[in-house]
């Protein structure tokens, strides 16, 4: 991403222009807009006009507009940005309050206006300009029977293929029926890895599964590969690292970015370090039980006696329609950092994220241990899902 | 007089005849049910030459007492059809079911049924008529002559397969069942234990001293072993069937073969010891009764597969929590440490104790063998081995403790079950599903639902150990042969069941788990691995409601924030997909499952309640 132009008076109210240069920038525009802001951008209407005849011609413009937002939409699979709402600017194509919706384009820039930019939004704006390069990382879980094609960003685990086809087991005499289950199940995940995974971006290939199966599928995959005459696959060869993990399940992408052997290998660190995080948490409250908190009551509370070390948070929370509810976890989180806390914001599109959302997307490990108050009820029901 | 009769009575029988066929696939389980009952009264009443005259007199009264039936009913005949024909074809074979098809009189039949719907439509109603139904049938082979048998056969023309079983067939069956008895038991028994503990060279060399493979076969692989430097895996290549399992001389999946005893057969799953392969290990184990518990008696090995992070704990708990009651400890190897007693009775006493204190097995149910797999000795014959002889008296071989133990009792009177374990296709026979009979019975030409699909299938061949069988149980390792479904609908994990009574598909449910020795506490919001029967799906768990005292069930703690290893507690569990489950108060082995994360396993549960269902109601009606 790139910054343009950044507008903003003592109250943090104000615009900023921004330029998406990649996919992952549309997952932070995603998290930048809001309900309530304004976005002026580039973008396609259809207009009809009609003659003074009566005939009524269709045509599409290319034109300016600025929308108030009501709605967001991100697709992950395509990373497409789409953000509906009223035009509050009127130009000759398109009256005022007329509703549009914009589709952010790469390499397109946008003004997006807010009453007012908190702390966590001029963070993500630092981190998403932040021109270090990341490796992007490809990763293969699976299992016999079940494969996960995933592509790991700083912010982003994508599944982009879910391959699951049954496999005969082994059985007296019909052995070659479970290796053709088995090849035929190889096969499908090599399709899906040359559709999907492009070697100028990808710097390593993990390959991680229970057991045998991951030596197995590559070396079939080599194989494969020269019989293919694919070039890209025979010359990438390095790339490809093994890695041991309990399951084929996406949810086991967490042990394989925890392995050492695979941190050492990856230059951006992020989503290895949000793993870590969420690991400490759960050895702190395996051993101190007093010491680790989630849910927001119990880390609001902690915060108040200056008590959080490590605030972990999901992205998810600050993304919140309700504008109260979103200031309230933005206090939070910098209250914490006013007291020399450090807060990770986990991405809810990887793994550990994922987790964090379901244990109620906060989770705290404190300096001393505060007994546990024996009061709220029912206050873990109302984030049930 | 038999002539009249059965003139009089065809015309019901082509209304059965009809209907089903335009309407083949869809019935209602209830009403099918419900409606069978009065017909088979009809013949029970009286003998086969008044069943016409007592069809007669129902007509009348139904018209009278029952308005115009509407279409439903119309459908119903072809189930009493087929319930008729089941029985008739059972007791007296000569009467085939492809026969003339006769004259109609559809109203008469409608009527006489639907108001026999009216009048007895009550449980205690089918049961007796069921009974009733079978004697009346016994009578026609004795009294009737050959001429009214096969008109009342053709009158109860085999429509469509019955739906719903009758307890006229169940009759049958539970004495078919009692018969196949009386000679031996069948067991389902699992090898388990710690990697290279030896279990499936001790099962091969087993199998070969029982006969099971040949002498040709077992030279073969001694000689092919040899090529590859791996002479002492001779016997475990007997299991070990695919070409990788051979050339790293590693158990992968589980083996399935039987062999008989002097007093039982036994089918025997060969389960894999690394921990890698623990899901296909639970999934073996979900299908047996008893268990053998391999443990390598070798200086060492025996102390690192018993340490933490070995197998042999973690598979003794998951038997245990899948309901495995009584194990065999085979004390393997005994011929690398020269047959010494002193290390038996180490080996013997500690892991007693931690089968019996910590697992949970009865003392009584625990059992221990020594011997050696690669040698042969004390598996079949009786020790030979002049150490071992010395100080093991009185001498028990791994056969003889097998033939002691004793076979559950199978739930062959709860609806049929069959959770599919795998599908494969074989020349010849179209498709099959193979897996273990859960709960009740099933018979080739059965109606079974599969679910999660809610597809109905017809049964078409029911094979045990690859030969064709009338009928199978509950307990029963066996391949089914499916017709009038398409393959992409059955999965391993699939559920076949009696269309009467459905299995419950559960995307949410309320579960009591006991957790084991735990690094990390459970919170909400946990990722687990949830291993049920043969499939292990994706799972969190989304509510800690309670923990529980261990011993006591009593609720310690309400909502608890996180779960500590070695406790016990209720929590609700969310599934990726929605998967057949059967609660524990129901069926108890098809109530258990286990959860894993990362490659361990952490608590073994019962499912209490199906919170949420996705089933598809439309998919049955």
């Amino acid at each position: 991403m790139k910054l343009l132009q950044r507008d903003m008076d003592k109250t943090n109210s104000g615009s900023v222009t921004l330029v998406p240069e990649e996919s992952e920038d549309m997952w932070h525009a995603y998290n930048l807009v809001a309900v309530g802001d304004t976005i002026r951008s580039t973008t396609i209407r259809k207009v009809q006009t009609e003659s003074a005849t009566g005939s009524v011609n269709v045509s599409k413009v290319r034109t300016t507009l600025t929308v108030q937002v009501e709605g967001i939409d991100f697709d992950t699979q395509a990373c497409v940005l789409r953000v509906s709402g009223r035009n509050i600017s009127e130009n000759q194509y398109v009256k005022m309050g007329a509703y549009h919706t914009v589709i952010l384009e790469m390499n397109r820039q946008f003004t997006l206006n807010k009453q007012e930019w908190d702390s966590i939004t001029l963070e993500r704006i630092d981190q998403a300009c932040d021109p270090a390069q990341h490796a992007d990382l490809v990763a293969i879980v699976m299992q016999e029977g079940i494969a996960h094609l995933c592509l790991i960003t700083p912010s982003m685990t994508l599944v982009r293929a879910k391959i699951e086809t049954s496999i005969p087991r082994k059985r007296k005499g019909l052995c070659d029926q479970h290796t053709k289950g088995l090849h035929r199940f190889y096969n499908q995940i090599i399709q899906a890895f040359q559709r999907h995974v492009n070697f100028d971006i990808v710097k390593c290939v993990l390959i991680a599964s229970p057991g045998f199966v991951k030596d197995h599928f590559t070396d079939y995959l080599f194989a494969e590969a020269m019989k293919m005459d694919d070039k890209t696959i025979i010359e990438n060869k390095s790339k490809f690292v093994l890695v041991h993990s309990s399951s084929g399940f996406k949810h086991s992408l967490k042990e394989v970015l925890a392995d050492p052997v695979i941190t050492a290998r990856l230059s951006d660190t992020k989503a290895a370090g949000e793993v870590k995080a969420l690991d400490d948490f759960y050895t702190m409250l395996q051993t101190d039980p007093d010491r680790a908190y989630y849910g927001v009551k119990h880390c609001e509370r902690a915060a108040e006696n200056q008590a959080i070390e490590i605030l972990l948070v999901s992205d998810e929370l600050f993304r919140s329609q309700d504008i109260s509810q979103r200031k309230r976890y933005v206090s939070l989180v910098d209250s914490v950092r006013e007291n020399g806390g450090d807060v990770r914001i986990f991405s809810s599109l990887h793994v550990s994220g994922e987790q964090l959302g379901q244990l109620s997307g906060v989770a705290a490990i404190l300096r001393f241990p505060m007994p546990e108050e024996e009061e709220e009820e029912d206050e873990n029901d109302s984030d049930d899902d | 007089m038999p002539g009249v009769g059965s003139d009089k009575q065809l015309p019901a029988s082509e209304t059965a005849l009809s209907t089903p066929y335009t309407a083949p696939t869809s019935y209602t389980v209830p009403t099918a049910a419900a409606v069978v009952k009065p017909t088979i009264v009809t013949p029970s009443a009286s003998s086969v030459k008044a069943t016409v005259g007592f069809l007669e007199k129902e007509d009348t009264v139904v018209k009278k007492q029952t308005p115009p039936v509407s279409p439903l009913p119309s459908k119903k005949p072809g189930d009493a059809g087929g319930l008729k024909l089941k029985v008739s074809v059972a007791n007296s074979p000569r009467s085939s079911p492809k026969t003339v098809q006769q004259q109609t009189n559809v109203k008469k039949a409608e009527g006489a049924v639907g108001g026999m719907d009216v009048r007895d439509g009550d449980n205690a109603g089918r049961e007796m008529a069921g009974s009733n139904l079978r004697s009346a049938v016994e009578m026609m082979g004795l009294e009737g002559d050959e001429g009214t048998i096969q008109s009342s056969v053709n009158s109860m023309k085999p429509v469509a397969t019955p739906k719903s079983k009758s307890k006229a067939s169940r009759l049958d069956v539970m004495a078919e069942y009692s018969k196949r008895h009386g000679d031996k038991e069948l067991l389902n028994l699992v090898v388990i234990g710690h990697v290279d503990a030896g279990k499936s060279t001790l099962m091969g060399h087993l199998l070969y001293q029982l006969g099971s493979v040949n002498k040709k076969t077992m030279h073969k692989y001694e000689q092919e072993s040899k090529k590859l430097g791996k002479s002492s895996f001779a016997f475990a290549w007997v299991l070990d069937e695919t070409e990788e399992e051979r050339t790293r001389g590693v158990t992968m999946d589980v083996a399935q073969t039987r062999f008989e005893t002097d007093k039982k057969i036994v089918t025997l799953l060969d389960a894999p010891g690394h921990k890698d392969f623990i899901p296909n290990m639970i999934t073996g184990t979900s299908q047996a009764d008893v268990a053998v518990l391999v443990i390598n008696a070798t200086r060492g090995e025996f102390e690192t597969g018993f340490d933490a992070g070995g197998q042999t704990r973690e598979h003794a708990l998951l038997a245990r929590s899948l309901g495995v009651g009584q194990v065999i400890v085979a004390v393997n190897k005994m011929d690398t440490i020269d047959w010494s007693q002193e290390r038996y009775q180490l080996i013997t006493k500690k892991l007693g104790q931690f089968l019996t204190r910590q697992a949970g097995f009865r003392e009584a149910d625990v059992t221990f063998v020594p011997c050696s797999g690669l040698s042969g000795e004390n598996l079949s014959r009786p020790p030979a081995v002049p150490e071992l002889v010395a100080w093991y008296t009185p001498a028990t071989t791994l056969v003889e403790q097998i033939d002691k133990l004793r076979p559950p009792v199978r739930p062959i009177d709860k609806p049929f079950r069959l959770n599919v374990s795998d599908v494969f296709t074989r020349v010849g026979s179209g498709f099959n599903v193979a897996g273990r009979v859960g709960s009740g019975f099933v018979q080739p030409g059965d109606k079974v639902i599969i679910m999660p699909a809610a597809m109905t299938a017809t049964v078409k061949n029911v094979f045990i150990d690859d030969a064709p069988e009338a009928v199978a149980f509950a307990g029963d390792q066996v391949n089914i042969t499916l017709s009038g479904v398409d393959m992409v609908n059955v999965n391993i994990g699939s559920c076949l069941c009696d269309p009467s009574s459905p299995t419950k598909s559960a995307t949410r449910i309320r579960a009591k788990i006991v957790i084991f020795n735990i690094a990390v506490p459970i919170t909400k919001g946990f990722p687990v691995v949830f291993h049920y029967q043969s499939i292990n799906e994706p799972a969190v768990i989304k509510r800690l409601l309670s923990q529980l005292n261990r011993s006591t069930g009593e609720v310690v703690k309400r909502k608890p924030r996180c779960l500590v290893k070695n406790s016990s507690a209720v929590v609700e569990i969310e599934l990726e997909r929605s998967l057949c489950l059967e609660l524990y108060t129901d069926f108890k082995d098809l109530g258990r499952f286990m959860l894993r994360s990362g490659g361990h396993t952490i608590a073994a549960g019962l499912v209490e309640e199906i919170v949420q269902s996705k089933m598809r109601q439309n998919g049955l009606s």
